[in-house]
C-alpha cells in the first residue's frame, strides 16, 4: 500500500528547498542524537581505507565523493577519466576486486577494504601491460581520453571470458565463450570512443587474447 | 549532490529499522541508478543505508525445486549462474541484454527491480513531471515520447519501467521477498510488485516505507525454449524500444511478457491462450486497450513482429 507518511515527506522535499531542517524536527530527540542528520550546507565527513594499485590508502572524505573523484582529486591518480560522470561512457572504468566498474557511479566510502586497480597499476611507461602495448601497436585511440577506461575494461573483459561469463551475443549459454570479434565488441559496449577507434581497439584486444590462448 | 550521512548495517532487520528511524533515508546497494539520480538532485536522500554487508548475495535452491536469489546478487553473477543459464535461460538472456558489463558488475537484483524510469522528462529537472514532482504535470504527454509507454499509462504519466530483468522475472512468475521495519516478512508476486502510474506515478512499487527486498524466488523450472528478444536503437547498451520475454513449449503453448511498453513488465495471461494461433492473435489480446502517442504507435506492430520472430525461432 502507498505510505502516506512517505508521500507527504517526498512532496515536502520537493516543495521546500531546506527540506533537511523540516525532516530533522520530525526525528525524536534521542534518535537524532544517535544518528545526526546533515543540514543543507554541512558536508558529512568519513574515514575510508582501501588499497589502490597495491598501496594502502587512508582518506577522510565527504561522503559524496565518488571513487573516481577520490582517485583523481585526492590520490592524484588522474589516469582514470571523467567523461560523462553518469556511467554512460566508461572513461572512468577501474577494476575493483577483479571486476570492472564505473568509478563515477560508486561512492568512495563504500569501498572500505577493497582492492582497486587503475590504469596506473596495470603497467608503467617502462614496462607496459600487454594490453597497453597492444593499444599502442594497433593505434587503439586518437585523442586518448577514453583509453585508460578502454584498457581497464579490456583487461577485465578477457578475464570475464576466461571465467566463462556469457554475454548478449553468446550463442550457447552452456558453452565456453570465446574472445571472438563479436564477443569483444559486445562486451566493450560500455566504453564509448568518440574518435571512433573501435576497430583498432578490437584488434588490440584480439592480439592479447590470442597471446593468452597460446600461453 | 546534497550532503548526506552514511551508515553500514549488518542485518536486513537492522536495515529496515534504520530506514524507518531516519526520515529521508534510502538504501544503497550497487548505487548505479541512485547515484546517477543524486548527482542530478532528482533523488536527494539525507541519509544512505549501505546494505551490501547483509549476506544476501547467494543463490540457493528452494524446498520446492525453485531458486532463491539474494537481493544483492549482482546482475553479472545472476546471468552467469549455471542453474539460471540451464533452467531459467530467459533470465540470463534478459540480464545480458541490459546495461554494460561495468554496470552489471555493480547492479544488484533488488536494485534492478527498483531502478527508476529513464523518461527524459523525469531526468530533466527543468520540466514538469508528476513522477519526480507530484502534481507538476507531465511534459512527456505531447512531448518527445518515442521511447515511452503505449499501454497501462494514465493522463498523469506515460513513463516505462526500464528493466529487462524484471520482464523475464514476470514471465517466470517470480516472487519478491521483503522484510519491513517491524520484522514482518512477505512475498509479493512480481505481477503486483510494480504499480501502474494512475494518478500516483511517483510511486513505482507497492513497497512500504523502510520495507527492504531480501530475495527474489523463482518457482521450479517449467522447461521449454527460452527467449529474450530486445529491439533497440543500438545493438548493445541501449534501453528497449520493445522487448519480448518468452518461454515456449514443444506444442507451441507458452508464456509471453513484454518490456519497454508500460510502467511495469507487461503480461496478460489470457493472451497466452492464443499462442498456437500466432503472434497477431497473441498481441491482439496482449495490447488491447493500448493508447500510444503519435511518436510511439510504431511499438504496437514492433511487439507483434518481435514476437513473430521469437515464435519463428521456436519452431526452428
Amino acid at each position: 500500500m502507498p505510505d502516506a507518511g512517505e508521500l507527504e515527506l517526498s512532496r515536502r522535499d520537493l516543495l521546500i528547498g531546506g527540506a533537511a531542517s523540516a525532516a530533522v524536527t520530525a526525528v525524536p530527540a534521542a534518535e537524532a542524537q544517535t544518528m545526526p542528520l546533515v543540514t543543507e550546507d554541512q558536508p558529512s565527513m568519513m574515514a575510508v581505507s582501501f588499497e589502490v594499485n597495491g598501496r594502502a590508502q587512508q582518506l577522510e572524505l565527504d561522503t559524496r565523493t565518488t571513487l573516481l573523484d577520490a582517485l583523481r582529486e585526492h590520490l592524484h591518480l588522474t589516469g582514470s577519466k571523467k567523461g560523462c560522470d553518469h556511467g554512460q561512457c566508461g572513461a572512468c572504468t577501474v577494476i575493483v576486486d577483479g571486476r570492472r566498474i564505473n568509478s563515477c557511479l560508486s561512492l568512495a566510502v563504500m569501498h572500505q577494504g577493497d582492492r582497486i586497480t587503475t590504469i596506473e597499476g596495470l603497467g608503467t611507461p617502462d614496462k607496459l601491460h600487454p594490453m597497453q602495448a597492444a593499444f599502442v601497436k594497433h593505434d587503439g585511440y586518437q585523442c586518448g581520453y577514453c583509453t585508460p577506461g578502454q584498457i581497464c575494461s579490456a583487461v577485465a573483459v578477457l578475464d570475464e571470458i576466461k571465467a566463462g561469463i556469457p554475454s548478449h551475443v553468446t550463442q550457447d549459454l552452456d558453452g565456453k565463450p570465446q574472445a571472438s570479434n563479436l564477443e569483444v565488441r559486445e562486451r566493450m559496449s560500455g566504453n564509448i570512443c568518440r574518435c571512433g577507434a573501435y576497430s583498432n581497439i578490437a584488434e588490440a584486444i584480439a592480439e592479447v587474447a590470442a597471446g593468452r590462448k597460446k600461453a | 549532490m546534497k550532503p548526506f550521512t552514511y551508515e553500514r548495517v549488518n542485518s536486513p532487520g537492522q536495515a529496515a529499522q534504520a530506514a524507518a528511524r531516519t526520515p529521508g533515508s534510502k538504501f544503497i546497494a550497487g548505487g548505479t541508478n541512485l547515484l546517477d539520480l543524486m548527482k542530478l538532485q532528482i533523488e536527494a536522500p539525507r541519509h544512505l543505508i549501505d546494505v551490501n554487508d547483509l549476506g544476501l548475495d547467494k543463490i540457493e535452491k528452494t524446498g520446492d525445486g525453485g531458486l532463491r536469489i539474494g537481493a544483492l546478487v549482482s546482475n553479472t553473477d545472476l546471468a552467469a549462474d549455471k542453474r539460471v543459464r540451464k533452467d531459467y535461460a530467459v533470465l540470463s538472456r534478459a540480464l545480458l541484454a541490459g546495461a554494460s558489463g561495468q554496470l552489471r558488475n555493480k547492479a544488484t537484483t533488488a536494485g534492478n527491480l527498483l531502478q527508476r524510469t529513464r523518461c527524459p522528462y523525469f531526468y530533466d529537472t527543468n520540466q514538469p513531471c508528476n513522477k519526480r514532482s507530484p502534481g507538476s504535470g507531465c511534459a512527456a504527454i505531447g512531448g518527445y515520447s518515442r521511447q515511452l509507454a503505449v499501454i497501462g499509462s494514465s493522463d498523469a504519466c506515460i513513463a516505462t519501467h526500464p528493466s529487462d530483468m524484471a520482464v523475464a522475472m514476470r514471465v517466470l512468475d517470480a516472487t519478491v521477498e521483503t522484510v519491513n521495519p517491524a520484522g514482518a516478512t512477505r512475498g509479493i508476486p512480481i505481477a503486483q510488485f510494480h504499480r501502474l502510474p494512475g494518478d500516483t506515478p511517483h510511486l513505482d512499487t507497492v513497497l512500504g516505507r523502510g520495507e527492504l527486498i531480501t530475495a527474489v524466488t523463482l518457482p521450479k523450472p517449467i522447461g521449454g525454449q527460452h527467449f529474450y528478444h530486445k529491439t533497440r536503437d543500438r545493438a548493445s547498451y541501449a534501453f528497449a524500444l520493445v522487448s519480448v520475454a518468452a518461454v515456449i513449449q514443444k506444442d507451441g503453448s507458452g508464456r509471453v511478457a513484454i518490456g519497454g511498453v508500460a510502467h511495469k513488465p507487461w503480461r496478460v495471461e489470457a493472451a497466452e491462450a492464443n499462442m498456437k494461433q500466432g503472434a497477431k492473435a497473441v498481441t491482439g489480446t496482449l495490447l488491447a486497450g493500448a493508447r500510444p502517442t503519435q511518436d510511439n504507435s510504431f511499438k504496437l506492430p514492433l511487439v507483434e513482429r518481435t514476437l513473430a520472430s521469437v515464435m519463428h525461432e521456436a519452431r526452428g
